[in-house]
């Protein structure tokens, strides 16, 4: 990967990072923004609030913040179960999101898909999605619609390590390949499929291979280095965008809580997630690295923080507050005409 | 009026729909034939020859061919409705939907409902179905009852040439996701098929046939062999209606409903198995809603609980015929 396309935005800046100031302050925000959500989800959870059952992203927010911020409303997305950090990340309203996930009429679906279904088409979101691997297929369609509709749009595909084995994610990176798609499958790997260890679970030692064997190039990275993941992101999306096809982006990341709200978690080793979140934290090493290179202060990131978590308290107040759908409703939207 | 076949209908269809609307695209299972290989392209034009010509029509980026990869092409398909795009994508079999279902039941068919209402699938997926040409259990089956059990779905089986054209061309320009299933016995069946574009609308019964003593409800192929019945039991003087509900889902109940009050009897055709199927939804339908018009039991033709055989004696024995129509008829005319 070169660093070099990337780091022109930033010539004669003072930011010694390959993105403005500004820019690095809008990714903090972003990651931060995501944390609080689910870290108040988690609270919220546990204290009975929530309807259903929540697939949290926590520690895994510098991968959709990395590779968000080189798309527009005219990329399209297809998320996953553990979607909450890429609607955000894609311009989501996190009041509308936690209206959904509280079952109200204000959510982003009217109440009626919950968090495993957040969508917001409007943004470029297809949707979150219960059916773990079924996003591929539906960002290859997007990518075929920006094709042959002639904008510039591309697909990207999130899928799990659990997911990546399914059929039709494997399917979808031939056809991908076949139809010279503008689409990049994202391999979130977060060690674990549900309580399944990745290495058990994948015969294969590399995605990178996996994706090679489909004839489609394949990065892995850090996941939980932003800076890795905007890099390597940007030159797959500018390729895509150029013309020259499919590509697959594995990040490694880690999970801070369980595969739902609820899990036990007796199959992590003891101590595993005290260490990942004292010296894995990708929030944290992000603003460490730029408070030290002097370019956004502890303050500025303080600011932040307190602006976050304001905008947090808001969406779930309003989530409260909102009336729920009305029995009427559940007949509304099954067809556009029967 | 020109005599047509039920092929020459659906891609007549086909191409009124592309020409009018650049978004219309094809795609499926060598749909051309021969991409990439060095022979002839548009060598076969679909497994029944239902998109021959498009290629030299409308060129490789309106119908495109694919690997044989179901999942994917169907997820592709519904991703692009949502995103822009109208596409038509033909399976062969509609028993090879069964590699697919995640993308159609979960995904097309749920995605506007899920979304609070702020998506549209304007799909199409075409494919052949039923039993009657030596293909076996696996290249046979009428599985429309699955598609129809599945909300957010419309499910249409056309019966004639001229229904197959202004069917396929209301289900190209509905914007809700839609099974259209083709009975492969009708393929070479002809019938009056005007030039233009005209559509047929959905959940509207066609009536074949108008008689005073029973109400025959058919569907693709079996509406031929309901007929036929209804002529021979004419000639002893009992008078069938046949209908034809043309769309599964949404079901023209109301006309259905009203000619079991006119006869008080009623006789459901179906090449779907019997359970679950089209007919025991009817049946229960009628059931429910007509208990006290009916002067008789109501009586299914169906296929048994049984796959498709592959012998011709075992799978003429499998299909309803004729003389089953007859029988269930003249059953439910018992004590008239």
């Amino acid at each position: 990967m070169s660093a070099t396309a990337t780091a022109v935005s930033a010539q004669g800046s003072d930011s010694p990072f390959p993105l403005e100031k500004d820019d690095l302050l809008s990714a903090y925000r972003t990651m931060k923004t995501i944390r609080e959500f689910e870290d108040r989800l988690h609270v919220d959870f546990a204290r009975g609030d929530i309807p259903g059952f929540v697939h949290l992203y926590a520690g895994e927010e510098a991968a959709a913040t990395g590779i968000m911020m080189h798309l527009t409303d005219e990329d399209r997305i297809a998320s996953t179960h553990r979607g909450h950090g890429h609607c955000i990340a894609k311009g989501v309203s996190v009041h509308e999101m936690m209206g959904e996930i509280y079952g109200k009429v204000s959510g982003a679906c009217r109440g009626k898909g919950g968090s495993m279904h957040i969508a917001d088409l409007s943004k470029g979101m297809m949707g979150a999605n219960g059916i773990l691997g079924a996003g591929a297929p539906l960002a290859c369609g997007a990518a075929l619609a920006a094709k042959k509709l002639g904008h510039k749009g591309v697909g990207i595909s999130f899928v799990g390590d659990g997911a990546s084995n399914q059929g039709m994610f494997l399917e979808s990176l031939n056809l991908a390949g076949v139809w010279e798609l503008p689409v990049i499958f994202v391999v979130e790997n977060n060690g674990y499929a549900e309580s399944t260890s990745v290495d058990w679970a994948v015969a294969s030692d590399s995605y990178v291979d996996r994706a090679n064997g489909f004839g489609l190039p394949g990065v892995t990275v850090d996941g939980t280095d932003f800076f890795a993941v905007h890099e390597a992101a940007g030159e797959m999306i500018r390729r895509a965008r150029d013309g020259g096809g499919p590509s697959l982006l594995e990040c490694k990341m880690i999970r801070f809580h369980g595969h739902f709200e609820g899990d036990a978690q007796t199959y992590r080793a003891e101590g595993e997630v005290e260490d990942i979140r004292n010296n894995r934290d990708c929030i944290k090493m992000f603003a460490d690295r730029v408070s030290e290179a002097g370019v956004i202060s502890r303050v500025e990131t303080d600011a932040v923080d307190a602006e976050v978590a304001t905008l947090i308290d808001s969406a779930v107040e309003q989530a409260k507050a909102a009336p729920l759908p009305d029995t009427a409703d559940l007949l509304t939207d099954v067809y556009v005409k029967y | 009026m020109a005599r047509k076949s039920f092929r020459q209908a659906l891609n007549e269809a086909l191409r009124h729909e592309m020409a009018r609307d650049d978004n219309v695209i094809v795609l499926g299972e060598d749909v051309c034939g021969g991409a990439g290989a060095s022979g002839e392209q548009d060598a076969w034009g679909g497994a029944f020859g239902v998109t021959k010509g498009l290629l030299a029509e409308f060129g490789p980026e309106r119908i495109m061919d694919t690997p044989i990869t179901e999942s994917a092409f169907i997820g592709a398909a519904a991703g692009a409705a949502m995103t822009g795009l109208r596409p038509v994508a033909e399976i062969m079999f509609v028993d090879f939907l069964g590699v697919c279902f995640d993308q159609i039941f979960n995904q097309a068919a749920k995605v506007r409902y899920m979304f609070g209402g702020k998506a549209v699938t304007p799909l199409v997926i075409r494919a052949s179905f039923g039993a009657g040409a030596r293909s076996a259990s696996q290249h046979s089956q009428a599985l429309y009852p699955l598609f129809t059990h599945i909300p957010g779905l419309k499910v249409v089986i056309p019966s004639n040439p001229y229904d197959a054209k202004g069917l396929l061309i209301e289900a190209i320009r509905d914007d809700d996701p839609v099974i259209f299933l083709e009975n492969k016995m009708l393929y070479d069946s002809e019938g009056e098929v005007p030039d233009g574009a005209y559509t047929v609308p959905f959940g509207e019964a066609g009536i074949l046939r108008e008689g005073d003593d029973a109400t025959i409800v058919a569907l693709g192929r079996m509406t031929a062999v309901a007929e036929t019945a209804a002529v021979r039991l004419a000639n002893d003087g009992i008078d069938c209606t046949i209908i034809d509900p043309r769309t599964v889902s949404p079901l023209d109940e109301d006309t259905i409903l009203d000619f079991v009050a006119d006869t008080g009897r009623l006789v459901i055709v179906d090449e779907a198995y019997p359970r679950c199927g089209t007919a025991a939804d009817i049946s229960s339908i009628v059931a429910e809603k007509a208990f006290h018009d009916l002067k008789a039991p109501i009586l299914k033709v169906t296929p048994p609980h049984a796959p498709v055989p592959y012998a011709p004696q075992l799978e003429e024995a499998f299909l309803p015929d004729t003389r089953d129509v007859e029988a269930a008829v003249r059953s439910v005319m018992e004590g008239a």
